[in-house]
């Protein structure tokens, strides 16, 4: 029997509105689009290799980043390119393709990914539109091939709001999961080390692969982030460099090599308390969400996030699912004056505060569920309150000190206070707790890029 | 709802109203600062998320302030009505407890509101004054300074005094290391030192804890002793009489009716406040407790040395004599100038409970050894906490 981690520090955020098993029989969105801004360091104009009008198959590649032209971006879908929209300074925000009825894809050479050497391997994932699928601790960065990583992790398990469970998809594609480890083995000389929830039941797929290690983790939200795992199980020293990867990109791998196809299929959550009717539906990449969303809005002024409260982006009523999204979360915004809210608030609300009785109910275990919305509940102050973050973040790290010495970027400070360890997702509680109501995730990005550039 | 609605409404369409004109760069943006403190004092702003996270915990400073000041009330209550009881003590009237109630509140109210009046009077005025200079919002710190002030007075403080005092410490001992949040000192115990070094003779002796003297023309019990328990116990130990020279002990420690500075007589209702302190989570139990460790430890070596009256004094009457308790409580706790770590808040507040007997009962002129302490640790709180991240550093570099 693999070892239980047991993680204590932690909490979890129980919102209204969780799909448990609502199929959503709805059609499959026209577009869908992949976006520029979903990776973390590509420049702000990749080279285009579509026009609108382009026709493409699944798996066709779109653009490349200037720097790295071996890695392309492809279509999760065939169709039309219909559109190439545009930010500021001419930034390339969405590249939207019109989905055919019946999907068409580019073929790849089927290989059984245990016969092909390293080298091979890479090109098929950077050829195929997967490579951006791994990413590379420390920064949260798409791994670059040239480095080889001391080991790769696989978190199978979102424990943040809202998340659906992973295992879905997997189910009985056991050997496909499979092919995608092996192709994943021959990318590291370290251990895969392949991480389940001890807490809910699981696929036995994840239980049956092989070449992996399996540890077992338990606790609260951010049990599942895998800069946490990594935390527990083989930390990141200086130099060091590790790889994770998501099991649905997995699976997409495993599909590339096996069926010689790039599939990246989905299963979306619509969750929340905005949505009329929430529920989940399979997709690929990128899908729009608008067949969803419209006409399933409880109040105008809504917030849609393609991924969970913590750490997701907000995107339009018409807007496209993230590249590494599996959730799209609906809130009510909450622009309202609250008439002496912060003495007596007007309605429940999350909170670790046990000045509350939402913080009492969390502390005895019991997860009552909350109506939330997108108010701040206050004003930002300095860092008056000791001990908040630490409650909330199972690392041995001090996260207040970490976000002080980005503040006067101090790089030996931010070097040995962890900044290796951690990217945003894992201080984002530390920010929803934050009394002061600081921008702990934008702080600690900023922090990341300083220490990249300079560090 | 529809009452929080009804009562809200109206006041929100004044607020509408007025908003537009303050702004900065329009006719009385010189309000604007004091126009958003009131507004966000009534109404919790309307401000969403806008990176990071989409949702936000409940709680705010003012929130966490307020607990804070709630937890205070029961020693400043205790404390209105101690301070009559004492004076009727002392000119021979209703010298039962249970006697005279609301006259001794009246008289209390009459010295102590006033205090509280001043103290808060005085800091939020140089609070707004600096914010409107540097631009900023108004911090809710004070909201609890400005009566941890008062509370560590005596009650025959000149009024003036808790003023100056209140400047002192609000601009040297806060504003210029850059407002709350910035502070080394704990600023109500910077104003209490800057008196208790400025004027001795009002913070310490026979005249500052009991409203009434000689000079007031009023007639006094005999075997009066205006000294507070803790000056007694320097020469007489365990031998202590109260304001009309009867002998008392550790039940009216505990229960507070004995001369001493406002709200730190009363362990009953500073427990009180600590209860509600460790309920909200809002004070830190490894601070109390920590401190509590400490004072019973030097109390008890002291009690094995025994070379004097005062070392005899059982360790555990260190806890409830002087303002041990009040500032394990109130002080020890401030987030700001304690130590932050969990592990550097044991070792802050085991070293403030040791000090805290160890300066009372070395030093007897400074009984009031619970605010050197504490101030000393304020000031050492940094270098705690700058070991233990160190040892947190360290780790990180060996096992990398």
């Amino acid at each position: 029997m693999a070892k239980v981690i047991k993680l204590k520090k932690g909490y979890n955020i129980v919102i209204k509105g969780k799909v448990v098993s609502e199929y959503l029989d709805i059609p499959q969105p026209a577009t869908f689009a992949i976006k520029p801004t979903d990776f973390e360091d590509i420049a702000p104009i990749p080279k285009l290799l579509v026009n609108e009008g382009t026709k493409v198959k699944a798996g066709d590649a779109l653009f490349y980043d200037k720097d790295r032209p071996d890695m392309l971006f492809t279509a999760p879908v065939s169709g039309e390119v219909i559109e190439i929209r545009r930010g500021d300074q001419r930034r390339i925000t969405e590249v939207i393709i019109k989905a055919d009825k019946q999907i068409e894809y580019k073929s790849f050479k089927k290989a059984d990914p245990n016969g092909l050497d390293r080298e091979k391997i890479i090109q098929y994932l950077l050829g195929s539109g997967l490579w951006q699928a791994i990413i590379q601790r420390p920064y949260g960065i798409i791994a670059n091939p040239e480095d080889t990583p001391k080991s790769i992790f696989i978190s199978t398990f979102d424990t943040s709001p809202l998340a659906p469970d992973k295992d879905v998809l997997v189910k009985g594609k056991g050997a496909i999961f499979q092919a995608g480890l092996d192709a994943l083995r021959k990318l590291t000389e370290g251990k895969i080390y392949l991480n389940l929830y001890h807490d809910r039941p699981h696929a036995v797929e994840f239980e049956e692969a092989k070449g992996v290690e399996i540890n077992y983790f338990s606790g609260p939200h951010p049990t599942g982030n895998v800069g946490v795992q990594i935390h527990h199980l083989d930390p990141i020293k200086k130099g060091e460099i590790v790889w994770h990867v998501d099991p649905l990109d997995i699976l997409t791998i495993g599909t590339l090599f096996m069926e010689g196809k790039y599939v990246p299929e989905r299963i979306i959550d619509f969750a929340g308390p905005g949505l009329k009717a929430t529920g989940f539906f399979k997709t690929y990449i990128g899908a729009c969400v608008e067949n969803v969303v419209k006409d399933n809005l409880i109040k105008k002024k809504t917030r849609i996030i393609s991924g969970n409260v913590l750490t997701g982006k907000t995107i339009e009523a018409n807007g496209f699912l993230g590249y590494y999204d599996h959730l799209v979360t609906v809130i009510p915004e909450g622009d309202e004056h609250e008439f002496l809210g912060w003495l007596l608030p007007s309605y429940p609300r999350p909170s670790i505060s046990k000045s509350f009785i939402s913080g009492w109910l969390a502390t005895m275990g019991l997860d009552e569920s909350y109506n939330v919305n997108t108010n701040m509940h206050g004003e930002e102050r300095a860092f008056v309150v000791s001990g908040q973050y630490e409650s909330v973040l199972p690392m041995d790290l001090y996260p207040v000190h970490l976000i002080k010495s980005i503040m006067y970027k101090d790089f030996d400070q931010m070097e040995g206070l962890g900044i290796y360890e951690v990217i945003e997702e894992d201080l984002a509680l530390c920010e929803f707790v934050c009394t002061s109501k600081i921008d702990v995730q934008e702080i600690l990005r900023e922090g990341l890029d300083l220490m990249r550039k300079e560090g | 709802m529809n009452l929080r609605h009804a009562i809200s409404k109206p006041i929100r369409n004044v607020f509408d109203k007025i908003k537009p004109h303050v702004q900065p760069g329009e006719k009385f943006e010189m309000a604007y600062t004091t126009f958003d403190a009131i507004e966000s004092l009534l109404f919790v702003p309307d401000h969403t998320t806008k990176s990071g996270v989409h949702i936000r915990d409940g709680i705010d400073l003012k929130r966490t302030m307020i607990t804070v000041v709630i937890a205070m009330i029961p020693a400043l209550l205790f404390g209105i009505w101690n301070a009559g009881h004492q004076h009727y003590l002392a000119i021979g009237e209703f010298a039962g407890v249970r006697e005279g109630f609301l006259l001794k509140l009246l008289f209390g109210s009459i010295k102590v509101l006033p205090i509280v009046a001043v103290s808060y009077g005085v800091g939020l005025t140089i609070e707004f004054i600096s914010v409107t200079i540097k631009k900023e919002q108004v911090n809710e710190g004070f909201l609890v300074t400005g009566m941890l002030i008062p509370l560590v007075m005596p009650v025959n403080i000149p009024l003036w005094m808790v003023a100056v005092a209140t400047v002192f410490a609000v601009v040297i001992g806060k504003e210029a290391f850059g407002g709350t949040g910035m502070n080394i000192l704990n600023v109500a115990l910077t104003a209490r030192a800057f008196l208790f070094f400025a004027y001795p003779k009002n913070m310490s002796g026979d005249d500052p804890w009991v409203a009434s003297s000689v000079k007031d023309g009023q007639a006094l019990v005999d075997g009066f002793t205006g000294e507070t328990p803790l000056a007694q116990a320097v020469e007489n130990g365990t031998n202590i009489t109260s304001v009309s020279g009867e002998a008392i002990g550790l039940s009216d420690f505990v229960l507070g009716t004995i001369p001493g500075s406002i709200g730190e007589t009363s362990s009953v209702a500073i427990l009180l406040g600590a209860s509600i302190l460790l309920i909200t989570g809002i004070g830190s139990w490894r601070i109390m407790l920590s401190v509590v460790l400490g004072g019973l430890t030097m109390g008890y070596i002291f009690n094995l040395l025994g070379l004097n009256a005062f070392m005899s004094v059982p360790f555990y009457y260190h806890l409830f004599m002087g303002g041990f308790m009040f500032g394990m409580v109130f002080m020890a706790t401030d987030p700001v100038t304690a130590a932050q770590t969990n592990r550097g808040k044991y070792i802050y507040g085991f070293l403030i409970g040791l000090l805290a007997v160890m300066i009372r009962v070395f030093n007897p002129a400074y009984p009031e050894g619970m605010m050197l302490a504490i101030l000393l640790m304020n000031v050492f709180a940094p270098l705690i906490d700058h070991y233990v991240i160190q040892g947190n550093i360290n780790r990180r570099l060996a096992h990398g």
